[in-house]
Parts: C-alpha cells; structure tokens; sequence
C-alpha cells in the first residue's frame, strides 16, 4: 500500500464532503418533498430532514460493500492463509461496524422527522440492521475468541455474506408501506441525483482511507512484533 | 459411498450415546415444555387472532433456544475428552465427521420441534396440524438448516474461549432467514383461509437456503475446523 | 493396505496463533523403528509440533513429508498411519473399552481382535464393558493406547504419556514403547518423564520458544544422559 493513499483519500473525502454538503443544502429544494402520512406532496417543515437521506443511503451501501470485501477477503485468507487477507477482512469490518452505527443513527433521526418513529421495519432498514449484526459479530468473535479468532471471523465473514441474497429476498418479500423516497436512485428528480452521488462518492473515499489506515496500523504492529521476536531470539532483548 | 457410510457411522455414535443416557433429549424436551407453558401464561387472551398472530413466533423461537442449547451440550461431549480430535484424526473424510456430527444434531432438534409442536397445537388452540405435511416440512428444514450452520460453527469453536458466548453470536445473525421462512410458513399455514402459496414460498426459499449453507459447510469445513 | 512410513520429514515448520509464535522454522528428521525424545519447557511448542505432525494443526509455513518406501504419503492415508496419545483420553466416556475400540475400528474400517489388543496393553477384563468413565486414570491410559495402537500405526505420537500413571504403569508403558519402537514404528515422546523413557530413547530434539535449539541421535539414552542434555539446552 503506498504510503500516501490515505492522506490523499482523505484529503479527496473531505472535499468530497464540502461539495456534498454544498450540493445537499444548497441545490436541492427545500419547498417539497414527499409526505408518506398524507400521501402527497407537502409543504416544507419536515423538509430540512430529508437532507440526512444522501447521507443515510451511501452509509448502507458501503456496509453492503463491506460485508462482500470482508466476506471475500475472508475467503483468500482461509485459502491462502495470507495474513494481508485477513488485515483487510478485519479492518473493512471495524470501519463498516462504526459506519454502520451512524446509519442506524441517523436513519433513526430521519424516520422521527418523516414518520414520527425512532424505527420501523422498512426493508433496507432492517437489512442495513443485520448485515450490521452480523459484521459486529465478526468484531466480537475477533475480540473475544483469542489466539484463533482470525479462523473463526473469517467463517462468520464467509457465512455472513453468503446469507446477504437470503436476507435481501427475505427482507422485500415483506409487505411494508413505502417510504417515500423508495425506489433506486433513477427515480429521483435530476437536481436530487448530482448530491446523492457525491455523498456516495464521499463515504466511499472516506471507509476507503480508513480501512487503508488501519491495514497499515496492523502491518506495523505486525513488523515491530516481528523484530522484537528476533531480538529476544539472539538475545539482544529481554 | 464411504463418506457416507462413514457419516452414518458417526452420526449413530452420536445418537447412541445421547439414547443411553438421554441427557440433552430430556432436558431439552422439558425446557421446550416448559417454554409452552410459559407462553400459555403470557398470552393469557386465547382469542383466535392473537393466537395465529403469536403462535409461529412461540414455535420458532423454542427451535431457537432449545436447539442452541442442544448444541453447545452435544459439541461439550466432543470437547471432554478431545475426542472430536479422535475423529478429525481417523483416516475418515473430514467430511463425513461433519455430516455425521449435522445429522446428528439435526435429528437432536427434530425431537424438540415434535415435543413443542403438539403441545402449542393443546396448550394454545392452534390448529398446526390442518397442513401437517407443509408444517413438517418447514420444521424438517429448518432444523436441517440449524443443525449445518449450527455443527459448523459448534464444531470451529470447540477449542475457542468464550465459546458459549460466541455460539449463539455467531449463529442468531446468521439463522435470521431460517426463522423468518419457519415464522412466515407457520403464519400463512395458520391463516384463514389457509395461504399455501406463501407457505411453499417460504419452504423453497428455506430449502434453498439449506442447500446454499450445506454446500458453504462442506467446502469450508475443514479450513476452519483445522487449525 | 497403505504401506508404512519409514521417515517423516519436518521442513522448516513454524506456526504462528495470531499475534503468538508457537513454532518458528523447526527442521528435523525422524526415523523408523526409532524414538524421539522431544522435550523442552511448557510453552516450548513440543505439543503445537506434535499438532502438525498429526495433521491436526496447519503449519504457518513449511511441510512436513510422510515417506514410505521413498514414496510420499498423504490426506487420508497418512492418517491411517498415525496413532496418538494425548493428555485426554480421545475415548467417549458413556462408551465401554469395547465399544469405544469397536467405533474406532468402524472407522477406520479395519477388523481388529480387540479382546487380544485389550490384553496386550493391560486392561483388566471386567472393565472393558463398563463405561470408560468409571475407570481409573491408569485404566484410561491403558484404553486411550489400545485406541492409539488399534489400526498398527507406523507413526505413534504421544505427548505426556505417562502423567496420572504410578511408577510401575509408568515404566511398564515405556517398555511396551520400546517394544513398539523395535518393531519398526517411528515413536515420538513429548515428555517430562526421563526415567521412563530412559534406555529406550535414541534421539533427542529440545525445543526453547519455539525453535529447535538442540538435535542428536546416539544410542539409547540413559537417564542421566536425558537429564544433562536437558539442564543444558532447554533454558
């Protein structure tokens, strides 16, 4: 990894994140929007909230991502053995975990603002929660499994992500008032899109920089471990 | 087929033992009871719509729990003596110590499932058996289902700290969809009209995740149970 | 029949438990109708070593090679060749000694006369249909080596076989090790035993954190010969 990916990635994120903002609250109306009570097109006091909507989505769909990176990244090293492998599966997870927390968050203070609850059980919602389940098991197997933790997370990495289309199906299958906003991105109105994808853009750049910081953290670690058993090995150290 | 012969054998072991001293069948077949009992008191108001709406979920969770449990105790049997290195030693397919070891449990759930199911059906009115064939389906697999991810990871932690904590961590995420499709057929099998094409919708849906876990288990199987 | 092993090549095996280094680079050589010493202090990595060598623990990196009659063995047919005793049992408790051997048997699909095995490691004919949970540790040990030797292993791999025994079981199982050596099988020891061992033992291996620190083959080794070979390499 070179050594200046992540201040570039965090460097492009943080622009990324000014422009989405500008983008957010300043190009996209504030005057309407959709009210699900009513069914209709409303007037602008519940309107300031939608905005966390950009955010919202591009959390989930990077807690998505990262249940196949790890899932993947798992299978390499179960295969392999490489502890590169693992260094990503277990860095994409802790990232994905905290990513995932906010989503859960601030989908809560969105459904408060759109449907007057902390929760409800919207398809992408309820998936966002157990994909998020799932990759906090793999931190706590991690954490609490001692020296083979690294074997077992992989399984649940594997698991966890071969069961994503089973909880995909599971989840649509449910029949459940309509959010609103639901629908792919193509559904919404062109000034709404420019933003939307510059969240994306944005989060992606950021759990990009931070599960790169955190590989190399681990590599590091790993090296001065290593150093400190040859040093005790020839006797030079304590 | 020597892997399957093999399976069988291991997976006969295991019921002897569990038939001779009866432990986990009896303590589990209680516990199950026990958990009806409970539910009766719980949900005092038998009226027909409560009972439809909470019945699947009873049913379900008492798999859940009793069958979690079941687990933990037969892999403890595995663990006494190390004798799940015994077996991962003999010049057996690795693959046929988990197929035995998942039939096995399979069978161990089975039993939970036929002690709660009737006494649900007594207990609180509810009329499981009008679609008997489709109700034994839907627990037959997902006790299947429980008893492949479940022997996995039992299997995987043997040796593991924190292995009663983590057991149930790493499986409740991951079962998730078997007790959906087990909820949601028992649901649609207890509605009235009945509702037969949601219920063989969930019995594919479960059948398909049986057959994706199944094969997942079997590849990766030894990669993790090996250290 | 899969053929014995006559040589079991240990190349470069290190393993490594997350952050833990249990094996670093260990090279060695072990021979048929030979037994291996392989000692060293707890947490030396003598039972991590044993692990690979049953096929039970994957080495971080390096191999070991299984050859017999110059031809490389391995997957099922090595394991058909490898008999081990453990700390524990290995043996189902609500199972008796017969059932146990008759399982083990099953599985490893051989015929075996096992009231012969049973008599040849010592096991008192009235426990053998009790339950092995209602036996001695003496009494384990005796089934626990009867399910080691059932299928005439060519590697036999004991780690700490003689704790819980009493003097007389202790050198009595040493002897029936000898025995076994002599009879072409390659026998490894992990042990803090010397005196069990001794006059028997042909080649000694130390392990110190994981590496191997001290190798030497010889004659039988005599227990002071053991025990000053370990004074000096093991610290």
């Amino acid at each position: 990894m070179k050594k200046h990916a992540v201040p570039v990635l965090a460097a492009l994120g943080a622009i990324g994140f000014v422009v989405s903002i500008y983008l957010i609250f300043m190009t996209t109306p504030l005057e309407w929007g959709w009210d699900t009570r009513a069914d209709r097109l409303a007037g602008s006091s519940l309107f300031f909230n939608q905005k966390i909507f950009y955010f919202h989505v591009a959390n989930s769909i990077v807690l998505f991502t990262a249940v196949f990176v790890s899932g993947i990244a798992s299978i390499l090293f179960l295969w392999k053995r490489s502890p590169k492998a693992d260094d990503i599966a277990s860095a994409s997870t802790d990232v994905a975990v905290a990513f995932g927390a906010a989503t859960l968050v601030t989908g809560s203070i969105w459904a408060k603002a759109a449907w007057d609850v902390w929760w409800n059980w919207e398809p992408r919602l309820t998936m966002s929660l157990l994909l998020w389940l799932i990759l906090v098991g793999y931190v706590l197997v991690r954490r609490f499994a001692g020296p083979s933790a690294d074997r077992v997370a992989a399984g649940m990495a594997i698991f966890g992500m071969v069961g994503v289309p089973f909880i995909y199906t599971m989840v649509g299958a449910d029949s459940h008032p309509n959010s609103g906003m639901n629908g792919t991105v193509f559904t919404l109105g062109a000034r709404l899109v420019p933003p939307f994808l510059a969240s994306m853009v944005t989060f992606f750049l950021w759990f990009a920089a931070l599960v790169i910081a955190r590989v190399q953290s681990t590599r590091d670690e790993r090296e001065v471990r290593e150093l400190r058993e040859q040093g005790l090995d020839l006797g030079v150290l304590q | 087929m020597a892997l399957v012969r093999q399976a069988a054998r291991i997976a006969w072991k295991d019921l002897r033992v569990e038939l001779r001293s009866k432990e986990i069948i009896t303590t589990m077949m209680f516990f199950g009871a026990l958990l009806v009992v409970i539910y009766s008191f719980v949900f005092p108001n038998h009226n027909d719509k409560v009972m439809r709406w909470s019945v699947p979920g009873m049913l379900w969770v008492s798999i859940a729990f009793a069958g979690t449990i079941a687990l933990g105790r037969a892999f403890d049997r595995e663990r006494e003596n190390d004798t799940m290195r015994a077996l991962l030693l003999s010049p057996v397919p690795r693959l046929a110590v988990f197929l035995g070891k998942a039939v096995a449990m399979a069978v161990l759930i089975l039993a939970v499932a036929v002690i709660v199911t009737p006494l649900l059906a007594l207990f609180l009115d509810a009329p499981l058996f009008d679609h008997g064939g489709e109700l034994a389906l839907i627990i037959v697999l997902g006790a299947v289902g429980m008893a492949i991810v479940g022997s996995i990871f039992a299997a995987t932690l043997l040796k593991v700290r924190s292995r009663d904590v983590l057991l149930p961590v790493i499986l409740y995420p991951l079962l998730v969809p078997l007790f959906v499709a087990g909820t949601e057929t028992t649901s649609a099998l207890l509605k009235v009209p009945v509702d037969l094409e949601t219920a063989w919708y969930w019995i594919r849906f479960l059948g398909i995740y049986d057959a994706a876990f199944l094969v997942l288990s079997m590849w990766v199987f030894e990669s993790l149970v090996i250290e | 029949m899969t053929p014995a092993l006559d040589l079991v090549e240990i190349k470069k095996v290190a393993k490594r438990y997350g952050s833990e280094r249990a094996l670093a680079g260990v090279t060695l050589e072990l021979r048929g109708g030979s037994m291996t010493a392989l000692l060293g202090h707890n947490g030396a990595g003598k039972t991590t070593l044993l692990g690979v060598l049953s096929t039970l623990v994957r080495p971080s990196s390096g191999a070991i090679a299984y050859r017999a009659a110059g031809k490389d063995l391995s997957g099922d047919a090595v394991r058909r060749q490898i008999g081990m005793l453990a700390h524990a049992s290995l043996c189902y408790g609500e199972l008796s000694a017969i059932e146990n051997l008759e399982l083990f048997a099953g599985l490893y699909e051989i015929q075996v006369d096992i009231p012969a095995l049973l008599d040849k490691v010592g096991l008192d004919k009235r426990a053998r249909t009790r339950e092995a949970r209602t036996y001695s540790r003496g009494m384990v040990q005796r089934l626990a080596l009867a399910r080691a030797l059932l299928t005439r292993p060519s590697l036999l791999l004991l780690d700490e076989p003689f704790t819980g025994l009493d003097r007389d079981g202790a050198l009595a199982l040493g002897q029936q090790l000898g025995e076994i050596k002599g009879q072409g099988t390659i026998v490894v020891v992990v042990t803090h035993d010397l005196e069990a061992i001794a006059g028997r033992a042909d080649h000694v291996a130390i392990l110190r954190r994981g590496s191997l620190v001290f190798e030497e083959r010889g004659d039988a080794y005599s227990y002071e010969a053991l025990k000053d070979v370990y004074h000096r390499h093991a610290n």
